[in-house]
């Protein structure tokens, strides 16, 4: 099935850009692959997770005796079986956490922080039992008042999350405590000059709900720990070795006794990048002397695991006449739910990042509120910033008379330009996505009664990191290939057509595995839009490492210097003045000889993947606004996007269509929504709508390729920036149709129809 | 309390079980079973990711006790390829890349499968409308309606 390939173009690769059949892929449409909740041990425990019923409320006292006298219960654990934490961060891709929150994430110590915040958890015989259990423990709670928005929780009268918290980054320290955690300042330029030279300036204020990653699997871990403490996990994550490091430290135990197996993973979007579950089973487990498992329910998933700042954003924005923007100004706060840690940070840097501005301010706020604690979801905090900027910039577009695209064009950022966050870009792709959606057949085609069109163009700035890779040369001159970072969306696919490509054999020569933590060094999480770019990085290396280690091999048979043997498409020869004195050897025959010649051939690279590249995309979206109900249909859809070089297309193009549905779905449905009580009240997927297929169109997808230097194929990251446009080219889109403008997501029935009753009481509606 | 005692067909074979009043079929089609290829994203009845067909009608497994399966027969994914020879659905999603983390798709093969055996030549409004109630968060839809079109144009002999 691995020969079964297309190719889209003339390539100088043999598979490279070509459309081969995921080698998983069998797997995963007969039912056979493994997810989280798949597995099952001897003998394993059912664990359930006690959770809060109030937002806020201080924890006096937890009564476990009557549930652990329960026939059937074999553990049960509460904060005290997790040592308390000093503050410490930890880097889990995209984000930072520090273990003193970690810790009261997991298992609420002090107080409960929002409405789902674990407090206790219960390992049973049946999960029947377990559920009864959990209905015997006594908790005395002092319910405490509670704040769920974040400009409500900025006020000096709110009520405090924690009362030790001190805002970081204002001069002078700020005496008392507060709900901002954080307040940062980018930019370069003198923003007030700025401002001063513009001859139209533009200031608008935004705001966004809380999204969910919405990952269709949800969080299940099965945990095994041993009389003398060796202890095996079993999980889904887009991180093991993360896991492993986050529980072992939460637990107080060695990290080298701890091993994680990383599950097939339905789905992650940034949302298992931390701990919930995890150090609970492995605590039970070790209580129980059995294995535990644990599966969330959709509603704990919503509840309690993150979702991304809902924010407010004010942008400010000053134009010359001639469309050049001379100054840009941005104000935004996002929520961290319950403890420190927004994307905000991301989000201020990424605001106007695909533009050349010469005066340049972003401030940010970091706020905690009584909600889950957000975790990252896709491009944490761009798509929100950018949302927000590319609004402003499509109106003033209009304002000035330009088009669109050609005013992003007179700004758009390219090689040289210093970003607002600082850096020189190097070669980047904006100008040609924004190029090819100006000479794109959908930029031309007419629109109907009562239908709009939007352009936007996001950023994202991809990340590399540590990274370790393991390539086998078997005894029949086959590969094992095996990587470190989950395979979320095709990884396997793109790593073996780079492995393929670089021993120049076939696809179904090597076989891929994601190892688990016992089985190569560390790795970060599949995370950043990383994983193709720095196990591809490491893959080539240990490609190229096991190719010098065959040469070798022959040469020592041969009796010839190392660098008289060349390696060439699965064979080695003599070469230079030698070349033609003995017969090539397959690699079959090299494997043979291993034992011979030193044993084992393989090639092992672990690196810190340096030199991600950021990938810029410009989006193009209709919409049909019903002027009766105030439904907003997305009817034609374009992304344009950098990938640098496309491994494989057809999963470049899926992580397209698949970042601009959820990017859809953040513009029009998608809130989390709250009662006056501090209840979520919508924490299911009939209330809490993501896009399903009758809600989109066709996604069309154009890859654009401009090389990074700095990767052996090119490779720039894909997976994030599609979320980022699709929230401006969307309400650009809506703007367009109805001639009013929607500041505030999402852009539902109820409220796209209030707003164009509005506008037509006022004469202002297109419709 | 004692257990129930169900017998049932599943993908053609006949099965016993024990379940508790409470289990859904989708409980003991994944733990009673071990046919972990149906999945549980929601128990509400509002993913599809627990699709299966009884006596050849669609449902949500999670929506059905498992005590009703009784007498009835049930199929999932894992009886949907013929020995060695994937069902032309399953194919087609490999050949269009229609699945990323995968965890949706036997879900959606099921459905699907249930959409072909009833309408041989849908319209891609109809594929799109019959697949609503099976969620998927990564692919935006396109190459899996892609794939469902293309395998019914194959089973027809087009």
């Amino acid at each position: 099935m691995l020969d079964k390939v297309k190719t889209d173009k003339p390539n100088a690769y043999d598979w490279i850009g070509t459309r081969p059949v995921r080698p998983d892929g069998v797997d995963k449409v007969t039912g056979r692959a493994r997810f989280g909740a798949d597995l099952a041990m001897p003998g394993q425990l059912v664990g359930k997770v006690l959770r809060s019923p109030h937002p806020h409320a201080r924890i006096r006292s937890i009564d476990v005796r009557a549930a652990a006298a329960l026939a059937g219960v074999k553990a049960i654990v509460t904060a005290d079986d997790f040592p308390d934490q000093a503050a410490q961060l930890y880097a889990a891709g995209e984000q930072t956490v520090d273990y003193r929150d970690m810790v009261r994430n997991v298992m609420a110590r002090e107080k409960a922080l929002y409405e789902g915040h674990a407090v206790a958890a219960v390992a049973a015989t049946s999960a029947s039992i377990a559920k009864r259990a959990l209905r015997l423990i006594r908790v005395d709670y002092e319910v405490l008042p509670h704040v769920i928005d974040p400009v409500a929780a900025m006020k000096p009268d709110a009520p405090l999350l924690h009362e030790d918290l001190i805002t970081v980054g204002v001069e002078p320290r700020p005496k008392g405590p507060s709900n901002v955690a954080k307040h940062i300042e980018i930019g370069h330029g003198d923003i007030t000059a700025g401002f001063r030279q513009a001859d139209l300036v533009l200031e608008r204020s935004f705001t966004t709900k809380p999204v969910h990653q919405g990952y269709i699997e949800p969080h299940a871990v099965v945990a095994s720990v041993s009389e003398d403490g060796q202890a095996d996990v079993w999980v889904t994550t887009q991180g093991h070795w993360m896991v492993r490091a986050m529980c072992a430290r939460l637990l107080g135990w060695d990290i080298g006794k701890v091993r994680v197996t990383a599950s097939e993973i339905g789905g992650g979007f940034g949302g298992k990048t931390v701990v919930y579950l995890e150090p609970v089973a492995l605590a039970l487990a070790k209580k129980a002397r059995r294995p535990v498992k644990m599966v969330m329910t959709r509603e704990e998933v919503f509840l309690a695991s993150g979702p991304t700042s809902g924010a407010h954003v004010r942008v400010k924005v000053g134009v010359r006449k001639d469309g050049v923007i001379i100054a840009a100004e941005a104000e935004m706060a996002y929520q961290a739910g319950a403890f420190a840690g927004s994307p905000v940070g991301a989000g201020a840097m990424c605001a106007f990042a695909p533009y050349d501005i010469e005066h340049v301010k972003v401030v940010g706020y970091d706020v905690v509120t009584n909600r889950p604690k957000v975790a990252a979801y896709r491009a944490p905090g761009a798509p929100i910033a950018e949302f927000a900027v590319e609004s402003v910039v499509d109106e003033l577009a209009q304002k000035l008379g330009f088009d669109p695209i050609e005013f992003r064009l007179k700004n758009a950022a390219k090689q040289g330009t210093k970003a607002a966050y600082g850096p020189k870009f190097g070669p980047i792709g904006l100008i040609e996505t924004l190029e090819l959606a100006k000479a794109h057949e959908h930029w031309k085609t007419p629109l109907g009664p009562n239908q709009g069109r939007g352009v936007a163009s996001g950023f994202w700035f991809n990340i590399g990191g540590d990274t370790s890779v393991s390539l086998q040369l078997n005894e029949d001159g086959t590969f094992s290939l095996t990587a470190g970072t989950p395979d979320i969306g095709g990884l396997r696919a793109s790593l073996l057509m780079m492995a393929a490509e670089e021993l120049g054999v076939n696809l179904d020569r090597i076989r891929v595995q994601i190892g688990d933590t016992g089985q190569l060094g560390y790795n970060m999480l599949t995370g950043g839009s990383r994983s193709t770019f720095s196990s591809g990085m490491a893959t080539v290396e240990a490609a190229r490492e096991l190719k010098r280690e065959a040469c070798k091999r022959a040469a020592k048979l041969w009796e010839l210097p190392e660098d008289a043997v060349e390696y060439r498409k699965g064979t080695v020869r003599p070469t230079g003045p030698n070349a033609g004195k003995h017969t090539p050897m397959a690699l079959r025959d090299i494997a043979g000889i291993a034992g011979k010649t030193g044993g084992p051939i393989a090639g092992y690279a672990r690196l810190n993947a340096q030199g991600a590249a950021p990938s810029f995309a410009t989006h193009i979206a209709d919409v049909e606004v019903d002027p009766e109900t105030g439904k907003v249909m997305v009817i034609r859809y374009t992304a344009i996007q950098d990938a640098g070089r496309a491994i494989h297309p057809s999963y470049v193009e899926g992580q397209y269509q698949g970042g601009v549905a959820q990017g859809i779905g953040w513009a029009l449905n998608e809130e989390y929504i709250y009662g006056p009580d501090g209840k979520l009240q919508n924490p299911g997927f009939l209330d809490y709508r993501v896009p399903v297929a009758s809600d989109l169109p066709m996604i069309d997808t154009v890859i654009v390729e401009v090389p990074n230097p700095r990767h052996p194929y090119g490779v720039r990251g894909v997976g994030e920036t599609p979320i980022v446009p699709p929230l401006a080219a969307v309400a650009n889109a809506v703007a367009n149709a109805t001639g009013v403008r929607f500041p505030d997501l999402p852009m539902s029935p109820p409220r796209v129809l209030a707003a164009l009753d509005e506008a037509r009481s006022q004469g202002a509606a297109k419709m | 309390m004692a257990k129930h005692h169900v017998s049932a067909t599943v993908n053609g074979d006949p099965v016993e079980f024990l379940c508790e009043t409470e289990d859904t079929l989708l409980d003991a089609l994944r733990d009673s079973l071990g046919l972990t290829g149906t999945k549980e994203g929601c128990s509400t009845g509002d993913c599809g990711a627990c699709s299966v067909t009884v006596d050849g009608r669609l449902v949500c497994s999670c929506l059905m006790l498992a005590v009703e399966a009784e007498g009835k027969a049930v199929a999932t994914i894992e009886g949907m390829a013929q020995g060695d020879t994937l069902h032309p659905l399953q194919r087609k999603f490999l050949e269009h890349a229609a699945l990323q983390c995968g965890v949706c798709t036997p879900g959606f093969l099921v459905a699907a499968k249930a959409l072909l055996d009833r309408s041989p030549e849908p319209s891609e409004t109809e594929v799109r409308y019959w697949l609503a109630g099976n969620l998927c968060r990564c692919t935006g839809y396109d190459k899996i309606v892609r794939a469902v079109l293309d395998a019914a144009a194959e089973l027809r002999g087009a």
